[in-house]
């Protein structure tokens, strides 16, 4: 195990490398200079020479990269264009908003696909099965941001029972980790479903029918069992899915999360926001597919020897 | 898989046994027709929409749906039934030029890669991990941010993140076809790599690629109305089915229409490409069913 450990974060490595040079480079692909991006609009020339240096942008190239990676992980990020704090300042008061939206919508979605999958897989082809399918592919399909309007619509315009946006009570929570959960939920049903029916075609559950081991023990013991260690794989990668939709979502219920961060400062074209922000989400999500993949070699030795 | 089909082994090409399949999809081919009647109705939009889809009418301002306004009007008294038609126009070229764009570039990535091997291989796929480690819109927005939003440039953006599916379905593909006994024999008389890959190869990998595509046009169109919602895409006025929806989000409650119509037309397009998508993956693949 240890082995594979060592291993699997060697190769992580390079891809977090690669992604930061990627979101260096960033700045760099844009028409204009960056220091008079940074200086705005109304700099002098002396100002702007100064912000380049300061930057380092006249600066070899490889150097400037490992500058930044240096300031990087000292969360040195630079300064917000538009409000003049500190990057890692802004970031860490979105952190928290968002963090627990993708927690709370990853929660129940797992628990709702995961549910409905084995429903369906042991209902396989009755009524339940085909409308738990028709449920998730429809959640696959459906646009979150109009989820979003509509459950606004319902529950409060209509009915008033809940916030139509905001942070802070446990009632701002439902709407928005509802609308941001639907699609995961519906993806971890399909997925969890194929996955049960797949080992329900193997030997040995088979063989475990004909020695007359009760039906509840072969679906709970030696189909659900394994059916879950894909499904695992599957919750990493959603996460990646939900960071991304995290951004749609809180943009539909005034979330003051890193998602309405970055588009407002994609609006307002704040590069060192979009830059610190854009290379965090990968960062997460290169680490969550880490954690994720040490999992599965916890549950599945067979991974480890490979 | 029925007695039947054991019983007559093979008599049938390929093609002919998945189109036998495929007939029996019913669900996806009702997709299929659907899919047919939006993308007439966009070609045809100019002629079969009732209204512009910018003419104002300023006496009819926020009315519900009626035999006049089949969906209502907006916020200007422009004719929802209208815009959406127009809309379409943008949805489906965005999903249909994304996908085009992002899967040529990951099919010819896929194919080098598994193909040749070695280093080419490695360098290609360490690419590709890097891409995908950047969460799908994510990868959007950045684009968006380094070229400006526009409808134009959410057709690039959106292509950037399809590259990294397609290789990877097509380097695994390759993989597999590269060791099969007609591609060694061609090999061995002497057939030019360029030519292998793409006579011998690349229709083997056609098939799961053509039903990749089909999903990935649904979620093409999905991001797309996603960016415009959220500010980065197609501009207002534009017809745009998700720039429609984000203009509606101030009348919740007071003119539902806005917001209803254009988002059951991402809601149905998304929904066919990804019916037709499944109906097409269950004819190629028995086992995946």
């Amino acid at each position: 195990m240890l082995d594979y450990l060592i291993r699997r974060l060697a190769s992580t490595i390079p891809v977090l490398l690669a992604v930061a040079a990627f979101v260096f480079l960033f700045v760099h692909l844009l028409p204009g200079d960056p220091a008079r991006l940074v200086a705005g609009p109304d700099a002098s020339p002396q100002d702007i020479a100064a912000v380049r240096a300061e930057m380092g942008l006249d600066l070899p190239l490889p150097v400037q990269f490992l500058r930044y990676l240096g300031q990087t992980v000292q969360l040195e990020l630079g300064r917000s264009i538009k409000t003049h704090q500190t990057v890692a300042e802004l970031i860490g008061e979105r952190f928290m908003p968002t963090l627990l939206l993708t927690v709370f919508a990853m929660l129940w979605a797992t628990v709702a696909g995961v549910g409905l999958g084995v429903l369906s897989g042991v209902k396989r082809g009755q009524w339940q099965d085909q409308a738990a399918m028709v449920l998730a592919i429809s959640g696959v399909s459906f646009p979150g941001f109009w989820l979003g309007l509509l459950l606004i619509d319902l529950f409060s315009v209509r009915l008033g029972w809940l916030p139509t946006g905001g942070y802070g009570t446990w009632e701002s929570f439902v709407l928005p980790a509802f609308t941001l959960g639907t699609a995961v939920a519906a993806v971890m049903a399909r997925f969890t479903r194929s996955a049960f029916v797949e080992i329900t075609a193997e030997d040995y559950v088979r063989t475990a029918r004909a020695k007359g081991v009760p039906e509840r023990s072969v679906i709970w013991k030696h189909t659900l069992r394994n059916a879950l260690i894909p499904v695992i794989t599957l919750t990493g990668l959603q996460f990646g899915f939900l960071l991304g939709g995290a951004i749609v979502v809180e943009t539909v219920f005034a979330w003051p999360g890193l998602g309405r961060l970055l588009v407002d400062s994609v609006a307002y074209r704040d590069y060192p926001v979009i830059q610190a922000e854009i290379l965090l989400f990968s960062c997460e999500f290169v680490l969550i597919n880490l954690i994720v993949d040490l999992l599965y070699a916890v549950v599945n030795p067979e991974i480890r020897l490979r | 898989m029925s007695e039947a089909a054991i019983a007559v082994p093979a008599l049938r090409s390929p093609s002919a046994e998945f189109w036998r399949r495929f007939r029996r999809k019913r669900v996806a081919l009702a997709s299929g027709g659907v899919l047919l009647a939006l993308i007439l109705a966009a070609i045809a939009a100019p002629w079969i929409a009732p209204y512009g889809p910018f003419v104002p009418d300023y006496d009819n301002v926020l009315a519900g749906p009626s035999w006049q306004h089949l969906c209502g009007t907006d916020t200007f008294g422009r004719d929802i039934f209208s815009r959406i038609l127009w809309g379409g126009r943008i949805s489906l070229t965005v999903g249909f030029v994304s996908v085009a764009l992002g899967g040529v570039t990951g099919v010819v990535l896929g194919l080098i890669s598994g193909f040749f091997g070695g280093w080419i291989d490695g360098l290609i796929m360490r690419l590709m991990d890097v891409l995908l480690a950047f969460p799908g819109i994510l990868l959007a927005i950045g684009v968006v941010a380094l070229l400006g939003p526009g409808i134009d440039n959410v057709i690039y953006a959106i292509a950037v993140f399809s590259v990294p599916v397609f290789a990877r379905l097509v380097r695994g593909s390759t993989l597999g076809l590269k060791q099969t006994l007609y591609v060694q024999a061609a090999r061995s008389i002497g057939v030019r790599p360029a030519l292998l890959m793409l006579r011998h190869i690349l229709p083997g990998t056609l098939p799961s690629v053509i039903v990749y595509c089909s999903l990935r046009v649904g979620t093409s169109i999905l991001t797309a109305a996603a960016l415009s919602f959220i500010g980065l895409g197609a501009p207002p006025p534009s017809p745009e089915w998700g720039a429609m929806l984000a203009e509606g989000r101030s009348y919740l409650g007071v003119a539902d229409q806005i917001t209803l119509f254009p988002g059951l037309a991402i809601f149905v397009t998304v929904l066919a490409f990804n019916l037709l998508g499944d109906g097409l993956r269950d004819a190629l693949d028995q086992k995946l069913r």
